[in-house]
């Protein structure tokens, strides 16, 4: 399949590698800790010895094991708030691009207007009432990302939507749900998955941004992102405790990014951003 | 007009109004006709009016999704009913929050943004929000402008370098230093700065905790890593539209058929290729700007910087609506202000925009 060439291009070699590095640590991790990510094992604040290779944090947990334990919940909550984000997105742009009513600019004004936020801060406006939880950070990050996904499907429906086969299928008396599942959606799985990478990256970030905060899992959970914030004040004594998991994340979004890159190369599509100059240029 | 007969002139008198009526009205619509940037640009300062008027209903109707939240943040949960209705009344949470709504942004238009909610709550009965903001404005302000300074040249520089040596070794090093900035969060970058800065080095402080009323200035050094964490998140995806734009530039036509005249290829460069990419960079340099008002939410947080990015985690955190929301209200003005302006620079820097408009 066309989609597979990426993994010969050198970028997602390295992307393969990294990810497949991070995503082992944060799969295999919890079964070859040493010990409970939150039994307090021993002092805190202890620097790397034999018994604990990265020393221990502030309530004298063991940071290896935490570590270990921490990528699941880094990986799974980004992966669970992607998928709502092309679920949210897809439906709201599949509508709006079919429908010929008031369904389209309704639903597609209020995308430009979540759209006129920085992302986080539409997270934070929600947080505020609602509080934090797992289904919040979610639900959350999945609102923030459906926009742009929507205005991607929004207009490769447009285009679908007035083709012969479409046409034919009205004609055939087909009803609107099946049209849109049989018909277009097929056609316009292309530009879906060329922004899966970009939409995990996002993914990544944000939910990694929001844990760092605080507004996200609380402790005593074991998450990269809130083991950063945590050990950020004992850096002086304990720089592995902050430093250790501040690379497992560098490593997990530069291999998505990297893996990335390489799809949308191999998928002919331009680079990050590119709608902003492609206005400018496409005169 | 003139040669007004006496039997005229109450009539003349009775239509003055009328008359500049009707003369404003030929001035405006006739100008309008005449010169279509005017138009465009009312427009467009139209649009975002209308996007802040659909973002402040967003901001009121998201913070207020869950009712009386400072109160059940203050007494938790299994507080009593009554403890919470009457802080709630005393906050005046229990009007239909339309009504709220429009009070609210009634005030925010004469710049009256409310007492913090948490404060009013716990028995103030004047804690203006203005007056809690102020300074860490000022403080983000700065931030934000001494990166813009720096970003905006160098992102020119590498991206230009970049873009002209596409595909050769200087391009193939920034282009992939660039992806990896461009994947890296805030605070781990922010995190891994400390360590080489403060623990390794041991040259720069961990924190920027300024002195209250102090401004950034008096002490440089607490500004240099949060100024060297947006800038190499922000760096990144400048470089690479900078990159993009002049890379699409060398590949017309026109830089072709200088070229083919045999003009040097460092006339070209200057004159053509220079020229052309920057119009572009407006585009992106506004969009790193509306990145900046996010991205300093979290670079103050990891080094504690006394800016409105952490004032605002700490508003979310403690439940402060009408602090989050006064926040909230100026970021997406900020955001969407920048929208507009940088449309206004783009149009009046490519004139082939206009008969789109």
């Amino acid at each position: 399949m066309r989609i597979f060439r990426f993994a010969r291009t050198g970028r997602g070699k390295a992307g393969i590698i990294v990810l497949g590095f991070v995503l082992g640590v944060a799969l295999i991790g919890p079964l070859v800790a040493p010990y409970d990510p939150a039994a307090l094992v021993s002092a805190p604040d202890l620097t790397p010895s034999r018994a604990f290779p990265l020393g221990t944090d502030a309530l004298g947990r063991d940071v290896l094991s935490r570590v270990l334990w921490g990528g699941r919940s880094v990986v799974w909550l980004a992966l669970a708030a992607t998928v709502g984000a092309f679920a949210i997105g897809t439906a709201i742009g599949l509508v709006a691009g079919y429908s010929r009513s008031l369904v389209d600019p309704v639903l597609m004004r209020t995308v430009d207007v979540i759209l006129s936020f920085p992302p986080l801060l539409f997270f934070l406006i929600v947080a505020t009432s609602v509080g934090t939880s797992e289904l919040t950070l979610i639900v959350g990050i999945a609102i923030v990302l459906a926009p742009g996904i929507a205005r991607i499907v929004y207009s490769a429906t447009r285009e679908t939507s007035v083709r012969g086969f479409v046409e034919a299928a009205v004609a055939r008396g087909e009803s609107t749900s099946a049209i849109l599942r049989r018909e277009i959606l097929p056609n316009i799985l292309d530009s879906i998955i060329a922004n899966f990478g970009l939409t995990v990256t996002f993914s990544v970030l944000l939910v990694a941004a929001v844990n760092f905060l605080g507004l996200g899992l609380q402790p005593p959970a074991a998450n990269w992102a809130l083991m950063i914030s945590e050990n950020r004040d004992a850096i002086a004594i304990n720089v592995w405790a902050t430093v250790a998991p501040a690379a497992m994340i560098a490593a997990l979004t530069v291999g998505v990014n990297l893996l990335g890159d390489a799809v949308s190369h191999t998928l002919g599509r331009s680079d990050i951003g590119a709608p902003a100059i492609t206005r400018v240029e496409g005169t | 007009m003139g040669g007004l007969t006496s039997n005229a002139r109450d009539q003349h008198e009775l239509s003055a109004l009328a008359r500049v009526r009707r003369a404003l009205l030929y001035f405006t619509v006739g100008s309008l006709r005449r010169h279509p940037l005017l138009r465009f640009t009312l427009r467009r300062v139209g649009q975002g009016i209308v996007t802040l008027l659909a973002a402040s209903v967003v901001i009121f109707v998201g913070t207020s999704v869950v009712p009386g939240s400072p109160a059940t943040a203050l007494l938790g949960h299994q507080a009593n009913p009554k403890a919470i209705a009457a802080i709630d009344h005393r906050l005046g949470y229990d009007k239909p929050i339309v009504q709220r709504y429009f009070q609210w942004l009634d005030n925010a238009v004469q710049g009256n943004l409310g007492n913090s909610a948490i404060e009013v709550a716990q028995g103030a009965d004047n804690s203006p929000v203005w007056a809690a903001i102020r300074s860490p404005f000022i403080d983000t302000i700065i931030l934000a402008l001494i990166t813009m300074l720096l970003l905006m040249p160098l992102s020119l520089l590498i991206g230009l370098v970049a873009g002209i040596t596409a595909g050769r070794w200087p391009d193939q090093v920034f282009s992939t230093a660039t992806l990896i900035f461009l994947a890296l969060p805030e605070f781990v970058v922010g995190a891994i700065l400390i360590a080489i800065f403060f623990v390794w080095l041991d040259v720069l402080p961990p924190v920027s905790l300024l002195a209250p009323g102090k401004l950034p200035f008096s002490d440089p050094k607490a500004l240099v890593m949060p100024v060297l964490t947006l800038l190499a998140v922000s760096l990144a995806w400048t470089v690479r539209m900078i990159r993009i734009g002049t890379i699409s530039v060398l590949r017309t036509d026109y830089v072709q058929m200088a070229r083919l005249q045999g003009i040097s290829e460092r006339r070209v460069l200057r004159r053509y290729v220079l020229r052309n990419a920057l119009a572009p960079s407006v585009q992106v340099f506004a969009l790193s700007m509306q990145y900046l008002l996010g991205g300093v939410i979290v670079t103050e947080t990891v080094f504690n910087y006394p800016g409105v990015g952490s004032q605002l985690v700490n508003a979310v955190t403690s439940h402060d609506d009408t602090e989050v929301q006064a926040i909230a209200l100026i970021l997406a003005a900020i955001y969407i202000a920048i929208n507009v302006v940088a449309d206004l620079i783009v149009m009046f820097l490519v004139p082939k925009l206009r008969t789109e408009a």
